[in-house]
């Protein structure tokens, strides 16, 4: 019986794999070293390509894609310069274990190693930001390697995996097969938590005075949302989140502490600070997270559920590591607790601290600010949005007043802090869920690092709401040299050079609104809703310097927190 | 204090670039790394010498599993091995001293591999310290240069080996 295979080029290849893997969109620029592949591309139907800008661009959308869907993101550039843009969002998405996988032209097998025309070591630039690489050498390999990556990119811890992809191998011909399952012998990630960990970790949770949930990314990454919530609400255990675990416990929950660590809440902190028995889910200990590390929960007993063994003991020394996937690891907890702690003494002193010292921020003037922003953002949307943010004051704000209330409704640049993320990552985001609104949060100085993506949206005719939270100043940058740099505010000033946001708008086929008053707020966010056949810049123009507090100053005890600016008569 | 990490790895394109990459990346020490095929032509054993605290020790054990062409990683400092590395020292000698230097190079089972009307080289294997040893004291001869193959480890008895399922062949 004959079994021929079909015999098809490395283009043919490519698509035919990216079809098995269910790709759906595919963000990308073209070159050179990819024009075989775009070539097949004009005729292919079963995925979308979204043209960028820049391909930084591209990589960021295909986070925000992956971030929003829980899918693999796509991105496909030329070589030289189309691949060495996008190693800024390859490192974002290994800072934040977002799985991406890239796709990269290369020059030819015979002209690597000659400085060729747009040659890049791509692959030797990428090894450290990547969670694994590929050059592929033979079109024979492609296909299995092409299963490779995306294997990878997904499972375990995930993250961003790079194929670079010779132009010769692109070209030439074999008889296609795409394997069924992939076999890495270095690779096993462990899914399934140690049994007696699990029964232990239980114990103490069970007689724990006063336990703390932490949880981060790791929730998200694992759909373990369920859990979580039959975990904490079962034993009534108070919930705190990092950045990146936002949304994975609804925050209008009575159980959530809110976010933990630089500008995170002040009971949270207090909360982590006096545990005795702090549990992290899928959070890594980061150093805005944990502040001071000698003092981070420093009486607490230690558990750390992740599924990267790595990830244990790195930063904050624990007494019981579990490492598993941190969905079945809840599971089996929640299982396991059989009899709730008794936590009514540790609830009334958490809600103490709410009281003490619970989120302010001046109102009443008559003067816009990002807090009230969000506030009504919020009453607005009820949480029914994606909002992404970019990196900087607005993006702290947001943590404390939109209280997200769905996983996968929170997506921002946490581990590398990108400016210039939320708006390609917003449009990534849109792909992947047309079916609800998308916010993208910038502050002026962030919008302006990938504006040039508003095109790409403006094209695609995409209803995101470009926000702008104009200060004119690199606000966060500003708020350091007013606490910690003798008010030195060495060019944060933008006033003299911000450009015409409404003109940038208009240039870009967008909509453009724009206020300064707190009265407008309202009717400008309805205004903004309404726009459903392009995408709309909407900037506020908010009181220049105002500070994020509360704060723990750089390597503080997140138990030492500067609660508000000081007033200079005090 | 130094120690010992045995590492089996992909024998393949970039997998010991990733290794090196870890290290500087991370900032761990590397003394010495020396690598070659093993019996099984697809996999290589890399020895590396390292130090730190045993916080720093568990991160680079932790770490260089982590990559995706790394196999099976062993801390030999923890068990009982057989240590051994090579060495090339060519020395200057002057009319009268060569008998002396050569004697000297014998204690440590020196053997000469090379000689010149001014230069003598000897081959010299053995435990590391054994090789500082014999360098130290030739030092003060006039060394002109030294060629070592870093630390190759294996442990003693009992081997450290891939499981049947790490070393099946990949399904293609
Ligand atoms: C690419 C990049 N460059 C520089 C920084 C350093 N940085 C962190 S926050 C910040 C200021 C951000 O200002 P803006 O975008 O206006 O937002 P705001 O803080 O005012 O909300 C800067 C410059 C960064 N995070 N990313």
């Amino acid at each position: 019986m004959s079994n021929k295979k079909p015999v098809m080029n490395g283009a043919e290849i490519f698509f035919e794999c990216l079809r098995r893997e269910g790709v759906e969109h595919i963000f990308g620029y073209p070159g050179g070293a990819v024009l075989k592949i775009y070539e097949h591309l004009y005729d292919v139907d079963f995925l979308k390509h979204i043209l960028v800008r820049h391909e930084q661009g591209a990589v960021h959308m295909a986070e925000g894609y992956a971030k929003a869907s829980g899918k693999v993101g796509v991105v496909l550039v030329t070589s030289g310069p189309g691949a060495t843009n996008t190693v800024t969002g390859i490192t974002d998405a290994y800072m934040d274990s977002i799985p991406i996988v890239v796709f990269t032209g290369q020059v030819p097998s015979h002209l690597i190693g000659k400085d060729a025309f747009q040659e890049a070591d791509i692959v030797g630039i990428t090894r450290p930001i990547t969670k694994h690489n590929f050059l592929v050498r033979d079109v024979r390999d492609l296909a299995s390697t092409i299963k490779k990556a995306f294997y990878i990119a997904a499972s375990g811890k995930p993250g961003p995996v790079l194929v670079d992809l010779p132009k010769d191998v692109i070209n030439s011909k074999c008889e296609f097969e795409y394997p069924d399952n992939v076999e890495l012998r270095g690779y096993k990630p462990v899914t399934v938590g140690n049994q007696s960990q699990i029964k232990k970790a239980a114990e103490m949770i069970k007689q724990a005075k006063r336990p703390l949930l932490y949880v981060g990314g790791g929730v998200i990454c694992s759909n373990g949302f369920a859990e979580l919530g039959i975990l904490a609400r079962e034993n009534k255990l108070p919930v705190t989140m990092t950045l990146h675990g936002l949304g994975s416990f609804p925050m209008t929950d009575e159980l959530s502490l809110g976010m933990l660590g630089m500008h995170g809440t002040y009971w949270a902190n207090q909360a982590v600070t006096n545990c005795d028995v702090l549990v992290s889910l899928g959070a890594r200990f980061d150093d805005r997270v944990t502040g001071k590390v000698d003092t981070f929960a420093k009486d607490a007993y230690k558990i750390h559920v992740d599924i990267d063994p790595a990830a244990i003991d790195k930063n904050v020394y624990v007494d019981l590591p579990i490492v598993g996937d941190v969905k079945n690891v809840m599971a089996e907890l929640a299982a396991e607790i059989s009899a709730p702690p008794e936590l009514d003494e540790w609830w009334s002193t958490i809600n103490g601290w709410k009281e003490e010292c619970p989120l302010y921020y001046e109102s009443g003037d008559g003067r816009l600010r990002t807090e009230y922003v969000l506030e009504r953002l919020l009453d607005k949307t009820k949480g029914n949005a994606i909002v992404v943010s970019d990196v900087g004051q607005h993006q702290m704000w947001v943590t404390q007043y939109y209280q997200f209330v769905h996983p996968r409704s929170h997506i921002t640049s946490g581990g590398l802090g990108t400016m210039g993320f939320s708006v390609p990552a917003a449009i990534g985001a849109h792909f992947a869920r047309p079916d609800i609104p998308v916010l993208s949060i910038s502050g002026d100085g962030g919008f302006q690092m990938n504006m040039q993506e508003l095109i790409t949206a403006a094209y695609h005719k995409l209803p995101i709401k470009f926000i702008i939270m104009n200060n004119s100043f690199l606000g966060m940058v500003r708020q350091w040299q007013e606490l910690f740099h003798a008010e030195k505010y060495s060019f944060t000033d933008l006033s003299d050079s911000n450009p015409d946001f409404m003109k940038v708008a208009d240039a870009f086929g967008c909509a453009g609104i724009t206020t300064n008053s707190p009265k407008d707020v309202d009717d400008v966010i309805d205004q903004m809703m309404a726009i459903n056949d392009r995408p709309v810049v909407v900037e506020f123009k908010i009181v220049r310097e105002d500070m994020v507090f509360p704060m723990v100053p750089a390597g503080g005890s997140i138990g030492d927190m500067i609660v508000r600016r000081l007033d200079p008569n005090e | 204090m130094k120690r010992t990490i045995s590492v089996l790895l992909e024998n393949r394109y970039g997998a010991f670039n990733r290794v090196s990459t870890l290290f500087s990346g991370k900032g761990f020490n590397i003394h010495s790394i020396s690598i070659g095929e093993t019996e099984m032509p697809d996999i290589a054993r890399m020895t590396l010498v390292t130090s730190g605290d045993d916080k720093m020790m568990d991160q680079i054990l932790k770490q260089l599993n982590r990559l995706i062409d790394t196999l099976k990683v062993v801390d030999l400092s923890r068990v009982n091995t057989v240590t051994r590395e090579l060495a090339l020292i060519s020395v200057s000698y002057k009319k009268g001293n060569r008998a002396e230097i050569t004697s000297l190079a014998s204690m440590f089972k020196g053997k000469v591999v090379d000689i010149t009307n001014r230069t003598i080289t000897f081959e010299l294997t053995g435990p590391p310290d054994k090789i500082d040893a014999a360098v130290n004291m030739l030092l003060p001869y006039g060394i002109i240069e030294v060629a070592r193959t870093g630390t190759v480890a294996l442990r003693r008895g009992e081997q450290v080996k891939l499981t049947p399922q790490q070393s099946e062949s990949k399904g293609e």
